[in-house]
C-alpha cells in the first residue's frame, strides 16, 4: 500500500481506535479517556500535516485504497487539494473541542458514551473529507448522522429527545433522497469517482434532463445538513445538545459536511463548466442568496444566544454555497476560504456562548450585560470572530467577503453584491449589540449562578480553545497572502478545478 | 461428487437428525450435543461452499439412484449461501439458548427444565429438515422437508406454554398445515402430468396449460401463506412475537425464508414456462402491500416483540421484489443477488433484533415499549446491538441491508420502474420510523431506571456480534454474489451494475 494510503488508514483509525475503546472504560476512568481522546487528536494532527506535504508535492495522486464490496462498485479513499483542506479543518478542530469538551463535560453523566460517539462523529468527517468516490461519501455522510444523534440527545430530556428526533427525521429523508440520487447517476454513469472538472461530460448530450433532477435531488440532500432555507428547520432545534457538540456540528460536523457535499457535487462531479451549461448554477446562487438574507434576519429576532449563533450559521454556510454556484476562481476561491473562515470564526463563537453557560449560567443576550468584566478573554474572542464574522478587516471574515465580491463581479452577477451587502449590515445589527451589552453596559451586582475557578476566569480547559481558534482567525485574515494560510491552499485548488 | 461432499451433506442433515434423537433420549446431554453442533455444522457447511467455489455446481444421488427413481441432492450457489446463513444463525441462537433456558431452570422449575428438555431435540430437528430443504432438488423432496419444518416449528412455539402462545401456535399449525396440503395438491397434479418431480426435468418439460397453471397457483398460494406475504400474514405476528425469543429469532430468521425458498425455485427454475410478467407483478405488488401495511403496524405496537414482528412482515415484503424485478431479462441477476443478500442482511439483523428485544423482555420484566424510558443506562450493550441491526433493517450504508437494497434500486432504476425505487426508499424511512420508536424511550433519561433481573453476558454478546455482522457483511457483499453466480437461473448471468451511456 502506498504511504498516502497508510495515512489515510491511519487518520481514520487515530479517532476511530479511541472512540471504541472509550465506549468499554468505566464512567470514573476520566484519566483514561482523556488521554486517548488527546492521544488520538494529536496521531490525527501529524498524519494529516504529513498528508497535506505529500498532496502538496504530488499534485496528481490517484486515490489510494479500494475495497470493493459489489463488482463494478468500490469504496474508495484518497487525498486531494480539497480533501486537505476539510481534513485539515476538522482534525485541528477536533483537538480543540477535545480539550474543550473534557473540561465542559467534567462530572456529566455517561461521558464514556458521549466520548465514543464523539470520536465516531469525527472520523465520519474525515471520511467524508477523503472519500475519493460519491459512494463512500455516502457512506461516511450516513455514518455521520448516525454517530451525531446520540450527541444531540445526550442530556435525554423530553426538548432534547423532541429536538433530536426533528434531526434525525430531516437527516434520514435527506440520507433516502441522497440514496436515490446517487443510485441513479450509479445506473446512468456507472462507478463516479471524483476528479477535478467533472466526470459527467459524455452524458451531458444524452441524458441531460435526468442529470438535472439528480443534480437537485442531491443538492436538496445536501441541502439538509447544510440546512439551506427551507429545510434548515432542524438545526435551531438541534441546539439543545451541550456547548462542544453545537460547537462540532456548526463549525466543523454536520453542516460542513452538507456545504463539503455540494462542493465536491459541482466541481468533482459535475465540473463547474458542465454544472454551468446545464443551467444549474444560477438557481442555485439564488437559494444560497435566500438563505443567506433569511438566515440573518432571523437571528436579529432571537434572544438566545445559541439560537441567535445557529440562524447565523444557517446565513454563513450558504456563503460557500454561494461562492460554489458561481463561475470563475475568484468566487470559487471565496466559497471554499470560508468553508475554513466560517469555521474557526463559528467554533469561537460557540465556545464562547459555552463558557458563559457554564460559568455565570447565561444563555440569553438580554443578560449579558457587562459580561466582558467577568469574562474579559472569552469575551475578547468572541469579539474578534464576531466582528470577523461581520467581514470587517483584518479578520477572516473580511477576506472570504472581499473574494465572494470579486467572484460576483467576474461572474457577471452583479445582484450577489446587494445580498452580500444587506447580510453584512444585517450581521452588524445581530452582533453589534451583543458586544455593546458585553462590554459597556453594566454587569449585575450578582450573576445567576457563579462558578469559581480559582484562578483564572473559568476553567483553563474552556479558556484554552476559544483563545487558540480566535489566533487563528486573526491569523487567517492577516497572513491570508503569506504561502501557509488557508487562502494560499484554496488557490491552490481553484487553479487546478479552472484547469489552468 | 466426491466423497468429501457426501460426507458434508450427511453431516448436515443426518448430523443434527442424530443429535436431534439423542437430545431427546438423554436431555441432560445438551450441552455437550450443542458443542458437537458447532464444529460439525461449519465445517460441513465451508466445505460445500469450497467445493461449489472451485468445481461449480453439481447434484448427488442418495443410495446411488439417479433420477427420476432416486432421491438427488443439489448443490449450487444459492443452495449453499442458504446453507451458510442457516449455519450462521442457527449456531448463534443456540449459544444465546444454551443461557435463555438455563437462566432460572432452579431445581424447582418443572416448566423450565421441560422448556429445556423440549428445546434442544426440537432445534436440532429444524436444523436438519431446513438443511434438506435447502439441499433437495425436487418438488416431493422439497414437500417433506418443508412439512418436517413447519412440524418442528409450531412445536417450538408451543414451548412457550402459556395461552396466547398455545393459540398461536394452533394458528400456525392450521395456516402451515393448509399451506402445505395446497402444495402437494400441485405436486399431485404435476406429477400426474409428467411423471416425475426433479426440479430441472421440469423445466425443460412444463409447457403452459390448464392443469400447469392449476398446479403452480395452488403451490404458490400454499407457500405465500407459510411465508407470510400480505395479506396472508395474519399468523405471524403473534405466532413469532409469543414464541420463546430465540425461537422467535429462528422463525423469523430461517423458517418463513424456507417457503421463500421453494418459491423462487419453482418461478425461476422449474415452472418458468408458465411465469408470465402479471403474475410476477401480482407478488411484487402484494410485496409492497406487506412492506407499508407490515411497517404501519410496527408504528401502532404497544410491545417491543410484535413490533419485531410487524417489521418481519414488513421485510418479507421486500424479498417478493424479485419477481417484477428479476424475471425481466435485462439485469435480472442484479435483482436475484440484490433480493438474496437482502434474505442474508434480514436474517443477521432479525436474529440480532429479537434476540436483544429477549434481553430487555427478560430484564424489564415486560416489553412495553411505553415504559422502556432509560432501559439504555441499564443494558447499554442490548440496546445498542439493537440500533445496530436498525441500521442494517433500514438499510443505512455499509450494513449488508444497504448494498441488498442498492441492487434492488440499481435493478429498478436501470429497468425504469420508478415506483419499485419509491417503495424501497419509502419503506426504508419508514423503518427508521418505528426503530427510531423504540429508541428515543430507551434513550430518554429517568432518575432510576428499574432493572428486575440481570442478564448473563453471553445473552448480551450474541446479540451483539450478530448486530455487527449484519453491518460488517456489506464490505464482504463481493463474495456473496460471487457465490450466489454459482448455478443462477440466469442466461450469460453477466453482472453489469451500469448500462454504460
Amino acid at each position: 500500500m502506498s504511504v498516502e494510503g497508510l495515512l489515510i488508514i491511519g487518520i481514520l483509525l487515530s479517532s476511530f481506535l479511541p472512540g471504541v475503546i472509550i465506549f468499554f472504560l468505566r464512567e470514573e476512568n476520566h484519566l483514561g479517556r482523556s488521554f486517548l481522546n488527546l492521544l488520538g487528536a494529536g496521531i490525527k494532527l501529524i498524519l494529516v500535516a504529513v498528508l497535506l506535504w505529500e498532496v502538496y508535492r504530488f499534485p496528481d495522486q490517484v486515490d489510494a485504497i479500494r475495497w470493493s464490496i459489489l463488482p463494478g462498485i468500490d469504496l474508495a479513499l484518497g487525498a486531494d487539494a480539497t480533501s486537505i483542506l476539510f481534513v485539515t479543518l476538522s482534525s485541528v478542530l477536533w483537538l480543540l473541542t477535545t480539550i474543550y469538551a473534557i473540561g465542559y463535560l467534567e462530572g456529566a453523566p455517561h461521558r464514556s458514551r458521549f466520548f465514543g460517539f464523539f470520536s465516531l462523529c469525527v472520523t465520519a468527517t474525515v471520511g467524508i473529507a477523503l472519500s475519493a468516490n460519491l459512494l463512500t461519501f455516502l457512506v461516511f455522510y450516513e455514518l455521520l448522522t448516525v454517530s451525531t444523534y446520540p450527541l444531540v440527545v445526550h442530556r435525554g430530556t423530553a426538548e432534547a429527545m423532541a429536538g433530536g428526533k426533528m434531526y434525525l427525521t430531516y437527516t434520514l429523508i435527506g440520507g433516502a433522497v441522497l440514496l436515490l440520487g446517487v443510485a441513479w447517476l450509479y445506473s446512468l454513469a456507472g462507478s463516479v469517482e471524483f476528479a477535478e472538472r467533472g466526470v459527467l461530460d459524455s452524458l451531458v448530450a444524452s441524458h441531460s434532463w435526468e442529470l438535472k433532477v439528480i443534480f437537485w435531488m442531491l443538492i436538496a440532500a445536501f441541502g439538509v445538513k447544510t440546512a439551506l432555507v427551507p429545510l434548515h428547520g432542524w438545526l435551531p432545534r438541534a441546539m439543545v445538545a451541550p456547548a462542544p457538540v453545537s460547537a462540532l456540528l456548526h463549525a466543523v460536523a454536520v453542516v460542513k459536511a452538507g456545504a463539503f457535499g455540494i462542493v465536491r457535487i459541482v466541481y468533482d462531479v459535475y465540473g463547474i463548466q458542465t454544472a454551468a451549461d446545464l443551467e444549474l448554477l444560477h438557481p442555485l446562487a439564488i437559494i444560497a442568496s435566500i438563505t443567506i438574507v433569511y438566515g440573518s434576519i432571523r437571528a436579529l429576532f432571537q434572544d438566545e444566544l445559541k439560537k441567535r449563533l445557529a440562524y447565523s450559521t444557517v446565513s454563513q454556510v450558504s456563503y460557500i454555497v454561494l461562492g460554489t454556484a458561481m463561475l470563475g476562481p475568484l468566487a470559487t476561491t471565496g466559497g471554499l476560504v470560508h468553508l475554513v473562515h466560517q469555521g474557526i470564526l463559528k467554533i469561537t463563537l460557540f465556545f464562547g456562548a459555552g463558557n458563559y453557560a457554564e460559568t455565570l449560567n447565561i444563555h440569553r443576550v438580554s443578560a449579558m450585560n457587562g459580561i466582558g468584566r467577568r469574562l474579559p478573554l472569552t469575551t475578547i474572542a468572541f469579539s474578534i470572530s464576531a466582528l470577523g464574522m461581520i467581514g470587517l478587516p483584518p479578520m477572516a471574515g473580511y477576506v472570504s467577503k472581499s473574494y465572494l465580491q470579486a467572484g460576483a463581479i467576474q461572474a457577471g452577477e452583479g445582484w450577489v453584491l446587494w445580498v452580500l451587502g444587506a447580510s453584512s449590515l444585517l450581521n452588524a445589527a445581530y452582533f453589534l449589540p451583543i458586544l455593546f451589552r458585553a462590554w459597556f453596559l453594566k454587569p449585575p451586582v450578582e450573576w445567576p449562578e457563579e462558578r469559581s475557578f480559582g484562578r483564572w476566569e473559568t476553567h483553563w480547559m474552556l479558556l484554552v480553545p476559544p483563545l487558540a481558534t480566535s489566533v487563528l482567525v486573526l491569523y487567517a485574515g492577516l497572513f491570508a497572502e503569506s504561502p501557509f494560510s488557508p487562502l494560499a491552499w484554496v488557490k491552490l485548488i481553484a487553479a487546478r478545478e479552472s484547469g489552468e | 461428487m466426491n466423497s468429501a461432499s457426501q460426507a458434508a451433506i450427511s453431516a448436515l442433515i443426518l448430523g443434527p437428525l442424530i443429535l436431534a434423537v439423542l437430545a431427546f433420549v438423554y436431555p441432560r446431554q445438551w450441552r455437550w450435543l450443542c458443542l458437537t453442533t458447532f464444529p460439525l455444522l461449519s465445517s460441513a457447511v465451508l466445505m460445500l461452499a469450497w467445493q461449489v467455489f472451485s468445481s461449480g455446481p453439481f447434484r448427488i444421488s442418495m443410495g446411488g439412484w439417479t433420477k427420476p427413481l432416486g432421491i438427488e441432492l443439489r448443490v449450487d450457489g444459492l443452495a449453499v449461501f442458504l446453507l451458510i446463513i442457516t449455519t450462521g444463525i442457527g449456531l448463534g441462537v443456540m449459544l444465546y439458548a444454551m443461557r435463555y433456558f438455563e437462566r432460572d431452570s432452579k431445581p424447582g422449575n418443572v416448566d423450565q427444565i421441560q422448556r429445556q428438555a423440549y428445546f434442544w431435540p426440537l432445534c436440532f430437528f429444524l436444523l436438519a429438515s431446513l438443511n434438506a430443504l435447502f439441499l433437495s432438488a425436487d418438488i416431493f423432496n422439497l414437500y417433506v422437508t418443508l412439512e418436517l419444518t413447519g412440524f418442528s416449528a409450531v412445536a417450538l412455539i408451543a414451548l412457550a406454554g402459556k395461552g396466547p402462545a398455545l393459540t398461536a401456535a394452533l394458528r400456525y399449525l392450521f395456516v402451515s398445515l393448509s399451506g402445505s396440503l395446497c402444495y402437494l395438491l400441485g405436486v399431485a397434479l404435476t406429477y400426474g402430468m409428467y411423471a416425475t418431480v426433479d426440479t430441472s426435468l421440469l423445466s425443460s418439460e412444463v409447457e403452459p396449460n390448464f392443469v400447469m397453471w392449476t398446479a403452480l397457483i395452488l403451490m404458490t398460494g400454499g407457500l405465500v401463506a407459510k411465508a407470510a406475504l400480505f395479506p396472508i400474514h395474519f399468523w405471524l405476528p403473534s405466532a413469532h412475537a409469543n414464541a420463546p425469543s430465540p425461537v422467535s429469532a429462528l422463525l423469523s430468521a430461517l423458517v418463513v425464508k424456507g417457503s421463500f425458498y421453494i418459491l423462487l425455485r419453482l418461478w425461476f427454475e422449474a415452472f418458468d414456462a408458465l411465469v408470465t410478467p402479471a403474475a410476477a407483478y401480482l407478488l411484487g405488488w402484494l410485496g409492497v402491500a406487506a412492506i407499508f401495511w407490515g411497517s404501519y403496524k410496527a408504528l401502532i405496537q404497544p410491545r417491543l416483540k410484535l413490533l419485531v414482528a410487524y417489521s418481519t412482515v414488513a421485510q418479507l415484503g421486500y424479498l417478493f421484489l424479485v419477481f417484477p424485478l428479476a424475471l425481466t431479462e435485462s439485469s435480472g441477476f442484479v435483482a436475484w443477488s440484490g433480493c438474496l443478500l437482502f434474505l442474508g442482511a434480514h436474517a443477521c439483523a432479525k436474529t440480532a433484533m429479537f434476540l436483544t428485544a429477549g434481553n430487555i423482555l427478560h430484564a424489564a420484566g415486560h416489553d412495553r415499549i411505553r415504559d422502556l424510558d432509560g432501559i439504555t443506562h441499564v443494558l447499554p450493550v442490548s440496546v445498542f446491538s439493537f440500533a445496530l441491526s436498525g441500521i442494517s433493517l433500514v438499510g443505512l450504508p455499509p450494513s449488508s441491508g444497504f448494498v441488498a437494497k442498492w441492487l434492488l434500486l440499481n435493478a429498478s432504476l436501470t429497468q425504469g420502474k420508478w415506483a419499485w425505487a419509491a417503495v424501497i426508499i419509502l419503506g426504508s424511512l419508514l423503518a427508521a420510523a418505528y426503530i427510531m420508536r423504540v429508541l428515543t424511550h430507551a434513550f430518554t433519561r429517568v432518575a432510576e431506571p428499574e432493572l428486575t433481573n440481570p442478564i448473563p453476558p453471553v445473552m448480551e454478546w450474541t446479540g451483539f456480534t450478530l448486530a455487527l455482522l449484519a453491518i460488517a457483511l456489506g464490505f464482504f457483499s463481493q463474495w456473496s454474489v460471487e457465490l450466489l453466480r454459482f448455478g443462477a437461473p440466469f442466461t450469460g448471468a453477466a453482472f453489469s451494475v451500469s448500462v454504460s451511456p
